[in-house]
């Protein structure tokens, strides 16, 4: 039998396909766009599955479009975080539009959970669009930043503020590396914030499209002094686990 | 709900509308109140009509804004926005408005709004404190009652203020039947429809009326009639909303709880549970007032003990899955009394509550839809 869990985010829809054993199948992506379900549909054509979960802020039109299934993407980033690690009791999320940190209790279920504030600072978003003011490519940003020799302080978290910011060190001469790790330590900053609040012990599994930047991995390293565990391909750790909720929900019909 | 019963509150509210502008051409006075720590009895004492001015709707924002900063609580702008726009017919009928310094954006926006209509603030002590405190607000309170002596030239005698506050007495134990209605598992209100009811008696003018409604309410309720069943959708989980005061048009976060598939049970706010207590009908009626008013458990206190005496009897009374704390925008009393809250909920009850900040406006619904679900999905 096959499962699918599909994660619709504000910046990329993720496809993850497993079988009865969890084992992953196949994993797609693609960008959200303005057209959510035309991308997801994309996705799943021709997919042949028993079961299929939908999480992630699409996660409700899907419902409505294919009579499916949704579980929230603090739950499909849970269960997801504990199949790749076991042990794991603590995660961090931060994706396009949102960030959030997870504590998990011994059975694997959410014990307590933090969330960014309601607008997109300290997220995926927010690196981008920093990267694209200081004339980085996204996928190099994190390396530029990781070698700056030291990083300056960015007060501002707010998007809109963050950029005025930038631009004013930009015309006073400052080094747009510098910048770039001064960016990169004011979302660390917030995000350590939203993990000591949970007090939550252990590891720390580190998932979404941001978790692929190596300065973040390091300065979260750096910040919390614990080690910080980043699943092969972080982005897909919310459509994992709403796969294998599917396959849990087929179990306990059975 | 039985629509009948929505149409009768309908109905029951225009009437209203109509009963208030003939009593003020036969020369009854309104007064317009902004805050649970006002006496609303002496005003009842004085022959007026009490009116509450709270502002629960989003629209008149906007244009509070040209005058308010942005970064305010949305219910101070929602309140200032009515009263400079003329779109609140209730401001419009008061004579007199009696707000509270319940917190410095409301201080300072009452005298902006002393523009528009005269107006008396009440000081409020910082605590509760039985000796200095109480003192200091007994005097607050003698110098309300001449204040309301003078709009409206009757004497407040202690026989007027005992029967204005056996009314009171009498409205508030409708209200807190009716809230203990959702005692009951599964709830026989839901909590859009109980805050409706709520609301809106607490704009009618003749308290008779508002008791009557909301005792037929809650004897129609307790039979269970006021719901479809839907047990075949599982047992709903049951919410108890605590924080910020609520109303219709700052009710998103109930909605999206039964959006979701859960009940609001219980409101620990001021405009829900709060206003469950009595009078003492015994003692000298101005110390009485006085002392049980003070003790209204408002995060402007410090400290604010009586909310969690209130918290820990609601909790297991109202037999609650879990708790959502509201925080307006900008209201930081209640925003950091939230942390004090989850550790005392956390350390009673085992329960985490969610915290959730917000405003009157829709934009954030999808982020707030996502908060609520995952810790319905969590408890």
């Amino acid at each position: 039998m096959h499962f699918a869990g599909i994660d619709i985010g504000s910046r990329t829809i993720q496809l993850v396909v497993i079988n009865e054993a969890g084992q992953i199948l196949l994993s797609l992506q693609a960008d959200t766009g303005f057209d959510p379900i035309a991308e997801a549909k994309k996705l799943i054509g021709g997919l042949s599955c028993d079961r299929i979960i939908a999480t992630g802020y699409g996660r409700n039109l899907f419902e409505i479009c294919f009579d499916a299934l949704t579980v929230t993407e603090i739950k499909a980033h849970a269960i997801g975080a504990r199949a790749l690690f076991p042990g794991a009791q603590t995660v961090l999320d931060i994706g396009g539009q949102d960030s959030k940190a997870i504590a998990l209790l011994e059975n694997g279920k959410v014990k307590k959970f933090e969330m960014n504030d309601r607008c997109a600072a300290g997220t995926g978003k927010f690196l981008e669009i920093m990267a694209k003011t200081l004339g980085f490519d996204i996928e190099q940003f994190g390396l530029e930043a990781l070698a700056a020799e030291k990083g300056l302080k960015i007060s501002s978290m707010c998007t809109v503020f963050a950029e005025s910011e930038v631009t004013s060190l930009i015309a006073r001469g400052n080094n747009r590396r510098e910048i770039a790790r001064g960016l990169h330590s004011s979302v660390i900053r917030r995000a350590a914030g939203m993990i000591n609040r949970l007090s939550s012990p252990g590891d720390i599994v580190f998932t979404g499209g941001v978790a692929k930047n190596p300065c973040m991995q390091t300065l979260l390293r750096e910040k919390l002094g614990r080690p910080i565990l980043i699943p092969d391909e972080p982005q897909l750790t919310g459509a994992l686990g709403a796969a294998l909720l599917a396959a849990q929900h087929n179990g306990a019909q059975d | 709900m039985k629509t009948v019963l929505l149409n009768k509150l309908q109905h029951i509210s225009e009437k209203n509308l109509m009963a208030i502008e003939d009593a003020k051409t036969n020369g009854r006075k309104v007064i317009g109140f902004y805050c649970l720590y006002s006496p609303t009895e002496i005003a009842l004492a004085a022959e007026a009509i009490v009116l509450p001015l709270c502002g629960t709707r989003n629209d008149p924002i906007a244009a509070a804004e040209e005058i308010l900063p942005r970064n305010l609580c949305p219910l101070i702008k929602s309140s200032f926005g009515f009263a400079v726009t003329g779109t609140c017919p209730f401001f419009g009928f008061s004579d007199i408005i009696i707000g509270d310094t319940t917190c410095d954006g409301k201080k300072k926006m009452f005298e902006l709004l002393s523009q528009h209509k005269p107006i008396h603030v009440l000081q409020l002590p910082q605590n509760q404190d039985s000796r200095i405190a109480l003192s200091f607000w007994r005097a607050q309170i003698d110098l309300f009652k001449s204040i309301i002596e003078d709009h409206t030239g009757v004497a407040i005698t202690p026989e007027r203020l005992r029967k204005a506050i056996n009314l009171m007495n009498r409205e508030r134990t409708s209200r807190k039947a009716l809230m203990d209605v959702n005692k009951i598992d599964p709830a026989p209100l839901s909590g859009s429809n109980l805050l409706e009811i709520m609301f809106k008696a607490g704009f009618l003018a003749d308290k008779q009326k508002a008791i009557a409604l909301m005792d037929e309410i809650s004897a129609e309720a307790v039979k269970g009639t006021l719901r479809e069943n839907n047990s075949h959708n599982g047992r709903r989980k049951r919410i108890l909303l605590t924080g910020v005061p609520v109303g219709l048009g700052s009710d998103k976060v109930v909605n999206i709880v039964e959006q979701c598939g859960a009940d609001v049970v219980a409101f620990e706010n001021c405009t829900g549970y709060k206003q469950a207590f009595t009078v003492d009908e015994d003692k000298d009626p101005m110390d009485a007032l006085a002392e049980q008013y003070l003790a209204t458990p408002c995060s402007v206190m410090s400290p604010n003990t009586g909310r969690f005496d209130l918290l820990k009897k609601m909790i297991p009374d109202f037999k609650v899955d879990g708790v959502i704390d509201l925080t307006w925008q900008a209201c930081h009393t209640y925003n950091v009394e939230a942390y004090q809250v989850s550790k005392f909920i956390h350390g009673n009850f085992g329960i985490s509550p969610l915290h959730l900040e917000t405003d009157y406006a829709e934009s954030d619904t999808e982020q707030l839809r996502v908060r609520i679900e995952a810790y319905l999905e969590m408890i």
